[in-house]
């Protein structure tokens, strides 16, 4: 019984640990998406975002330097996607592989230098500072970014329902011919989306070299960038969602270690793709035969 | 000529034509390379970045001491994958560069390709780091490896002398011989300062993957954890992730220190400069190179990392002593009667295991105190 | 009746105009030019970062050239690297005729290569032939099976194919290892798990005198067989007028269920075959080293090429090219490792860039009739 109890907080703990890039990137690719684009780049973005962060913050001493830096970068590189597939007959999907190779490739070349120095990384806020205990104070003590990302997505969902720029981007995504009658600019639109989606996982890549882990090297990212695309397929493209999302896919990623610690050592290949096993399963259970799904954007390419 | 053990070599290789490559007694220098010794092209083959403040790392910092040895020179190439890749790089090598020495530094590069490229190139040396090679094997081929488990052992004793919840963790890739000889060295040196002691391990199942050795850290603090050890390819996010929390670590690998400042207590680190010296000067004299060579702490083939400033005056001594026997030779860790962490016997009593005892290599239980399973 | 009336919508076999004879070797032309044009601009845009670096495109180059072309050796290098991608390349470029972008198919050359090792266990004693068939069947049962998930998931539930495959990919990993290091392990295998081993009498040799890796010859095969199925056949004519557009295709009365089936399980069959020739020719039993990362390179491979399976083989030659020479140019120009997936990249984002400039030409369009 303890045992179980232990797991499960180190789940919670856990959860609140590694979700936070997965919120940016799945809020990056709602907005994008929601335009009618979809950019599997942002796993590049995510790495490249990483290692830029960290360099900026070793350069400048400053992490949010750093957070600034990783969003630039990750602008530059969805407008790079966001460009090219406003030409006619490219595909985004293929092009969000291409950039995603580009992306690590650079970060990768670049970052070199800065796999062995120590940057400042950025501190988090101490909502524990009442208790005396270590265990406590840690696990309340939350990363800025995590409250900017619910932040983000709050705002990203205000303005999808209540804004103009919001509609825009709506009907854009979901019906060429509308936008083309309402005179809506289509690709710049789509360019925009796409760049300032891939700012946020820019983002989604400075949490984890200057918070968690909190360091740069070339594994750092597990496919992250790539998971958040299937966490907006079951957000059903809503940035609320998003975060629960990511809440759920953190907490099941830190079943496998938790399970070790109270001696469940058993299969844990198999427990650590417990958030690939849950996604699956999610998708299926919600998914419609022969229908496209609820809140998905209608010019979405995966879904025509 | 005595053929090659089919057991080792193919019998399709042996067909083609490359009979006997064991049998010659080439282990020596051919009159070509002698001529050329002054000149000696060394090859470095690393499965991961040279800067992983690792395994890789801790070949590149020797790799590096070679280079400015005279009449040397050094190519290296990282992240090597332990596939064909690998064949070829040290085929590029030898082709290319004119490399006459090669050490394919990854454990999983020698089985089968080690043999394979030995077996194709009868001229060149090869020297893996791993300790797989038998006299069945070519004869121009070689393993080195250090016993790193007495080290661990004084990493447990010193991380015994740090704890104040009596737990400790380690963070491992795989249950495997090599692995889990660490783990129960570990386990053990800590338990003989004090027997309440308990180690949990956790298995990533990964050799790099920062993210989840990052998260089972985390687990392990959860569980009130104060000491973390490892044995993964890149302890850097171990290390940052336990400093950052506020315990303590004990380096795997390389030194770490630099990384853990305040808690790093000491480390098993390899040495490999050792071999490498001895390698290279016996080529340069035209000896011939040792086919096998192990050796542990005495043999100076691994050493500790300097102590931490967190590790007690008495910690100090304790690992200090323990370690002056060791450097005498003949110490065992692993002595009867010893329990597995299930309760049964792996070592029967009156029996012990010196680090070079052959009942070490299938070495595949946790001993007791151990919090985990192997499979 | 349906399949006439698609032969309008689909773009790419647009009916050719009797009076214009030219017109097949002009598409040609522009379907070799575009990527050519695409891979000259890639490699400016190369040469200008590495100016940029300080250092000099010219020596770059030539080591490229040495490295992978410039000798017997290196030659033989680069096929050697080419030759298990020719197959996982093709695992993405049958699905891709009907639209569908399948990118799980390294979870099926780890799985394709230990099912085949585990069907050729209890063979060992009969004969290689027997062994080597077995291990074909299953390595390409297991692989068609796992692709096939996705495509049954896609075909029957709409679930996006995308990510599922990636999701079975990590799933499929997950398994591999799992299975490897517990219930298939030999016990003997201490510091690499592994399973049993085939036994050296059962190997596959390389290929006679060209001494390269015999997944060369099969990789070939089965792109010519591929390219007929796909352009030669009622199966790949249904398919590539499917292709973009499934619901279409659904309306008009394409059996596109069966379609999708197919052509997954093609795809994943191909990938699990190389799983199999892979444990046959190099390792002799399943362990990590079957998860080389093939699968992952093969999607690059098959967009290069435009899921044309004739084109896959000189652009599995170029990425096995680039990787022979990656090697050399760390060691002699101190370039880091990810400078050739810098290259890639650029190749990479160019090439599917310059889809866009198909039909910009006027040159190369249909002419008269009117």
């Amino acid at each position: 019984m303890e045992a179980i109890g232990t797991v499960l907080l180190a789940m919670l703990a856990g959860s609140l640990r590694v979700s936070t890039p997965f919120l940016f990137v799945s809020l990056g690719e709602c907005l994008t998406e929601k335009s009618g684009r979809i950019n599997l780049g942002n796993e590049g973005v995510l790495v490249l975002g990483a290692m830029v962060a960290y360099a900026t913050s070793y350069e400048t001493g400053s992490p949010w330097a750093g957070v600034a830096a990783a969003a630039v970068s990750g602008l530059l590189l969805g407008g790079i996607h966001g460009a090219i597939c406003s030409l006619a007959r490219v595909n985004d999907v293929a092009m969000g592989i291409a950039i995603m190779l580009a992306g690590t490739g650079i970060a990768f070349f670049f970052g070199k230098p800065y796999v062995q120095p120590s940057a400042t990384l950025l501190s988090g806020i101490p909502f524990g500072f009442w208790s005396d205990n270590a265990q406590v104070r840690n696990a309340l003590s939350v990363c800025p970014l995590f409250l900017l990302g619910i932040a983000a997505a709050v705002a990203l969902h205000w303005c999808f329902n209540a804004t103009r720029v919001g509609l825009r981007v709506r009907i854009v995504g979901d019906s060429q011919d509308a936008a083309l009658a309402l005179g809506l600019p289509i690709d710049r639109t789509r360019f925009l989306a796409t760049a300032c989606g891939s700012a946020l996982a820019g983002i989604g890549g400075a949490f984890l070299s200057l918070y968690y882990p909190g360091s740069w090297n070339e594994g750092l990212s597990s496919g992250q960038g790539l998971m958040a695309v299937a966490l907006v397929v079951f957000s059903r493209w809503n940035p609320i969602n998003c975060i629960y999302a990511s809440l759920l896919f953190g907490a099941a990623g830190a079943l496998g270690p938790s399970l070790q610690t109270v001696g469940i050592t058993w299969g844990y290949y198999l427990f650590y793709a417990a958030p690939y096993i849950f996604t699956l399963v999610v998708l299926i259970i919600t998914a419609r035969g022969g229908k496209s799904l609820r809140g998905m954007p209608g010019q979405l390419s995966i879904g025509r | 000529m005595k053929p090659p053990n089919p057991t080792s070599l193919s019998r399709r290789r042996l067909l083609r034509g490359t009979a006997g490559a064991a049998g010659l007694a080439a282990i020596g220098l051919t009159s070509e390379q002698a001529r050329a010794a002054k000149d000696l092209t060394v090859g470095f083959i690393y499965v991961g970045p040279k800067d992983d403040y690792g395994y890789n790392q801790a070949h590149a910092e020797a790799a590096a001491m070679v280079k400015k040895m005279p009449g040397i020179k050094v190519v290296e190439e990282e992240k090597v994958p332990e596939t064909d890749d690998v064949s070829k790089t040290m085929e590029s090598m030898i082709k290319l560069d004119g490399a006459t020495l090669l050490f394919p530094t990854s454990f999983g590069y020698f089985d089968p390709y080690v043999l394979k490229m030995a077996t194709k190139y009868k001229d060149i040396q090869f020297r893996h780091c791993g300790g797989l090679w038998t006299n069945k094997d070519p004869m121009n081929a070689g393993s080195y490896f250090g016993y790193i488990g007495m080290c661990q052992y004084l990493n447990g004793i010193a991380a015994a002398h740090a704890t104040k919840t009596k737990k400790l963790g380690f963070i491992a890739a795989k249950p495997i011989p090599q692995v889990l000889i660490n783990v129960n060295s570990f386990a053990l040196g800590a338990r003989s300062v004090d027997p309440t002691i308990t180690t949990s391990v956790i298995f990533t199942g990964e050799w790099s993957m920062p993210v989840k050795e990052a998260e089972a850290t985390n687990s392990l603090i959860g569980q009130g954890i104060d000491v973390v050890t490892c044995h993964v390819d890149g302890p850097k996010v171990i290390m940052e992730t336990a400093e950052r929390r506020g315990i303590y670590t004990c380096g795997y690998h390389a030194d770490q220190s630099k990384l853990a400042p305040k808690g790093y207590l000491t480390g098993a680190e390899w040495n490999w400069i050792t071999v490498y010296k001895q390698f290279i000067a016996d080529a340069q004299g035209g000896k011939p190179i040792p086919n096998f060579t192990r050796g542990g702490l005495a043999e100076g083939f691994v050493k500790m990392s300097p102590f931490g400033p967190a590790l007690s005056e008495a910690g100090r001594k304790n690992v200090t002593a323990v370690k002056a026997e060791i450097m005498k030779g003949g110490y065992s860790v692993f002595k009867g009667p010893l329990k597995d962490n299930k309760g049964n016997v792996v070592v029967p009593a009156g029996k012990a295991y010196p680090e070079t005892a052959i009942e070490l290599e299938s070495c595949n239980y946790l001993v007791d105190g151990v919090v985990g399973s192997t499979s | 009746m349906s399949t006439t009336a698609t032969l309008t919508t689909a773009p790419a076999s647009a009916p050719v105009q009797a009076t214009d004879r030219w017109y097949p070797l002009r598409r040609t032309t522009e379907s070799l030019l575009a990527p050519a044009a695409a891979l000259a601009a890639a490699a400016l845009l190369f040469s200008v970062f590495l100016l940029f670096l300080g250092a000099s495109p010219a020596d770059f180059l030539d080591l490229v050239w040495r490295g992978a072309f410039g000798s017997w050796f290196s030659l033989q290098n680069t096929v050697q690297r080419a030759a298990p991608l020719l197959l996982t390349a093709l695992c993405v470029a049958i699905p891709g005729q009907l639209g569908l972008v399948i990118i799980g198919g390294e979870a099926a050359v780890v799985l394709g290569g230990l099912a085949a090792t585990v069907a050729a266990l209890p063979l060992l004693n009969t004969s290689p032939i027997i062994v080597w068939a077995a291990m074909a069947v299953a390595g390409s049962a297991m692989g068609a099976f796992w692709i096939g998930i996705s495509g049954w998931l896609r075909a029957r539930l709409n679930v996006n194919e995308v990510i599922a495959s990636l999701v079975l990919s990590y799933i499929g990993l997950a398994l591999f290892n799992h299975l490897v290091e517990g219930l298939l392990r030999d016990p003997a295998s201490l510091n690499k798990p592994s399973t049993y081993g085939i036994g050296d009498g059962n190997m596959l040799d390389t290929v006679p005198w060209l001494d390269v890796h015999p997944g060369l010859p099969v990789g070939i095969l089965a792109c010519l067989i591929c390219w007929v199925l796909i352009y030669r056949s009622s199966f790949g004519f249904a398919s590539r007028v499917t292709g973009g557009n499934i619901r279409a295709a659904q309306l008009q009365g394409l059996p596109v269920t069966k379609l999708i089936l197919l052509a997954c399980a093609i795809g994943g069959g191909c990938a699990g075959l190389a799983g199999a020739i892979e444990v046959a020719a190099e390792y002799g039993r399943a362990n990590a080293s079957l998860n080389a990362g093939y699968g992952y390179t093969g999607i690059l491979i098959a967009f290069l090429a435009r899921f044309n399976p004739l084109a896959i083989m000189p652009m599995a030659i170029l990425l096995g090219g680039l990787g022979a020479a990656g090697g050399l140019l760390q060691r002699r120009m101190g370039l880091p490792d990810a400078t050739i997936q810098v290259l890639q990249g650029l190749i990479f984002v160019s090439i599917l860039a310059s889809d866009t400039l198909y039909g910009r030409f006027r040159w190369f369009q249909p002419r008269g009739g009117a």
